[in-house]
């Protein structure tokens, strides 16, 4: 909801197909591709009842639709010669961004309000590196905001053990992985440790509750729509 | 492997030293790739370079190995062909027993790993001595390799000390490296005098020239490959380049991206025997091109690029999951990302398709790989193939088969959501494994389809 109102502060009206699910990726990425495909192509339809901008807020899911389905659509027509899918794919993947790198020069920065400053934490995913390439927009979006002081952690560009069914099917190097993650995020002694990719959210703060005993001051997870949709005092009507 | 992936995995997160030795000596690998590539561009265009350079070689993998071949053979090398590893083994048998070799030194190779050739020379009483000090540490401690490079990188400076203590009954200074690596040199030297054959792997071998060449930093392999009076090569069939001047760019790739170094310390080009009024030198030298499934590999048009590899080692350097488990959990020749898409091949998804499921797909390994394999992509081609060849449970395909129908059908999808939202029931659809060490997430009262349709509606 955060992610829609941003659009909306950027000037843009926001067409919402109740149609959508999933993007596939989960079956996709465990080797069910052939389970996949009928919820991907679900998914290209969906959105090409109108030709606008698709925005993902979740640089994961952003990255199966821009980079995988054509991949994913390749060679996979029933008649020889027919590539209207791969086609569709390629049309769909053109118009795919990822939210806050889409919205980066489309705040309306000047106002912000002055506040006291914050320390927070990035947690710039896989994903958002190396298949959107957007980790630099979520650095600066946040650079963007001049109360904000941004941290990362050590070894700031691991994975953080999610991995989507790698945390279920090797559930010891992933809450590993994990644990040495958050490890470095409560390091950073941040207030907020943001992220926009749902994934990686979900696991770190699914693992900071769990340990969040330990904690004198827990650290507040948040996806980065939220926490800038939270700096513009945008309403909160849920 | 008489235990599964999992419980390696295990054994090796709760080993502290371990873990310790692993993390350290990737962050210094990482570090030392980063600061030998630190020019982006060039980084890319060497990269790119690369990549060109093993597809094309793959394209053309049967004729440029088939020159290879006919120019060994005119430089008078022995070429032999092994179909298999066992064939390679007994190839060996023959050349050793023709020399009449008792003793073999040996320069560092996988080859010779995946053929198990220690132990079968072992076994018909050839003494094979591996001349590589990461090797030899490992050779006395009777185990394998965990690095493809760095074969006893799991080991700290005192366990080694503590090792060359038990076994060549040295007084050791832990502290002190010179002297722990005088000690192994002093006992390899005269292996190095008194070995019968030579036996190396191949780094690149050239096709046009029928070139063997070898990159190391120790000299052992220049050694091993020179002293005896009879040197074995040992490589797989994808090793092969078209000529000389793809070395340049190749070798390049590989030493900075396995160690961070410019220029390895020896590069061996072996094109012949000794010659006639040459003084040293092997008299014979033999070359085994192994096959051991690559063919069929270079044949599949989706997992062919795994053959590109060039053993560099920067994708388990990278690799999150090898850096902490360490490469013997893999309990594979081939550990870390590379391994996991080469051994399913190789032996087999009863055997090694496990090895698919600890890999969260971030993507670190195919960035780090200087000749672009795409790891991830091959990754994700190989649990399919595993899904389709039976290898997944029955729970999973039913699981997967639910997921699709919920997805496919978005008015059962928004009924699901709506019925988890309301009721709060994520605990539901997080396994055990997730929840032993996280909470599972709370949903919101209302799912974000009901949200945008009340929106909608009002006025």
């Amino acid at each position: 909801m955060d992610a829609i109102k941003l659009l909306e502060l950027a000037g843009y009206e926001v067409v919402f197909p109740q149609a959508q699910t999933c993007c596939g990726q989960p079956a996709y990425n465990s080797g069910f591709k052939d389970l996949s495909l009928d919820v991907i192509r679900h998914t290209i339809n969906t959105f090409s009842q109108h030709s606008l901008p698709l925005i993902v807020p979740s640089a994961s899911c952003a990255g199966m639709i821009k980079h995988h389905y054509q991949h994913a659509l390749k060679k996979e027509s029933a008649l020889p010669n027919d590539d209207t899918d791969a086609k569709n794919a390629a049309e769909l993947a053109e118009r795919t961004f990822e939210l806050i790198d889409f919205l980066l020069d489309k705040l309306p920065y000047h106002r912000l309000k002055k506040r006291p400053s914050m320390r927070v934490c990035l947690h710039q995913s896989c994903s958002a590196q190396r298949e959107m390439k957007v980790a630099a927009s979520w650095e600066k979006i946040l650079i963007r905001m001049p109360h904000i002081d941004v941290l990362k952690p050590q070894y700031a560009d691991e994975c953080c053990g999610f991995g989507g069914t790698f945390a279920v099917k090797s559930p010891d190097v992933s809450a590993v992985m994990t644990e040495d993650k958050c490890r470095a995020i409560l390091n950073t002694q941040a207030e907020y440790i943001v992220s926009g990719d749902c994934g990686c959210l979900m696991n770190l703060s699914g693992h900071l509750e769990h340990r969040i005993e330990h904690q004198e001051e827990p650290i507040k997870p948040m996806h980065l729509a939220s926490f800038i949709a939270q700096q513009f005092e945008l309403s909160d009507e849920h | 492997m008489n235990t599964n992936f999992a419980t390696r995995i295990r054994v090796a997160l709760s080993d502290p030293s371990l873990r310790a030795n692993f993390r350290g000596a990737m962050d210094f690998l990482q570090a030392k790739r980063r600061t030998a590539f630190s020019n982006e561009d060039e980084w890319t265009a060497l990269q790119r370079q690369g990549k060109a350079i093993r597809q094309q070689t793959l394209h053309q993998l049967p004729e440029l190995l088939e020159q290879l071949e006919h120019n060994c053979l005119q430089n008078g090398i022995n070429v032999h062909w092994a179909e298999d590893a066992e064939e390679a083994r007994q190839i060996f048998l023959t050349i050793a027993q023709e020399e009449n070799a008792k003793k073999v030194v040996k320069g560092k190779s996988m080859a010779t790993e995946e053929i198990g050739l220690n132990a079968f020379l072992e076994e018909h009483e050839i003494e094979c001595i591996e001349s590589d000090m990461g090797e030899y540490i490992v050779q006395l401690a009777e185990e394998t390799p965990s690095h493809i490079i760095m074969p006893a990188i799991h080991k700290n400076q005192a366990q080694i000390a503590e090792l060359f203590q038990d076994k060549l009954h040295e007084e050791c200074d832990a502290n002190n490296v010179d002297q722990l690596i005088g000690i192994g040199r002093k006992v390899l030297r005269q292996k190095f005098k008194h070995a019968d054959i030579g036996v190396s792997g191949v780094n690149f071998a050239i096709a046009d020239s029928g070139t063997l060449c070898l990159v190391e930093n120790e000299g052992n392999g220049r050694l091993s490959t020179t002293a005896p009076k009879a040197h074995i090569a040992l490589m797989g069939i994808e090793k092969v380049i078209p000529n000389l001047s793809c070395l340049p760019t190749l070798q390049s790739l590989l030493t900075r991206s396995a160690t961070g170094q410019h220029i390895t310390t020896y590069l061996n080009l072996i094109t012949s025997p000794r010659k006639q009024d040459e003084h040293d030198g092997p008299l014979k030298v033999h070359l085994i091109l192994l096959d051991n499934g690559r063919s069929r590999i270079a044949q599949d048009e989706a997992l062919h690029t795994t053959l590109a590899c060039i053993r560099c080692g920067a994708c388990m350097n990278h690799c999150p999951v090898y850096t902490r488990i360490g490469g013997h959990a893999y309990g594979s020749t081939y550990p870390g990302p590379i391994g996991q898409i080469l051994t399913p091949q190789l032996n087999g998804m009863d055997e090694a398709g496990e090895l698919l499921d600890a890999c969260s797909l971030n993507g670190a390994c195919g960035e780090a790989c200087p000749v672009g394999i795409e790891l991830p992509e091959l990754m994700r081609e190989l649990r399919q193939r595993k899904h389709h060849s039976k290898h997944t449970t029955y729970t999973e395909h039913i699981i997967w088969r639910v997921w699709k129908r919920i997805h496919r059908h978005p008015k059962l999808y928004y009924a699901a959501t709506r019925t988890l939202s309301r009721l709060g029931l994520s605990r539901t659809i997080f396994p055990k494994a997730w929840r032993q060490t996280r909470h599972t997430p709370m949903p919101a009262k209302q799912s974000l389809h009901q949200q945008l349709k009340a929106r909608k509606q009002r006025p």
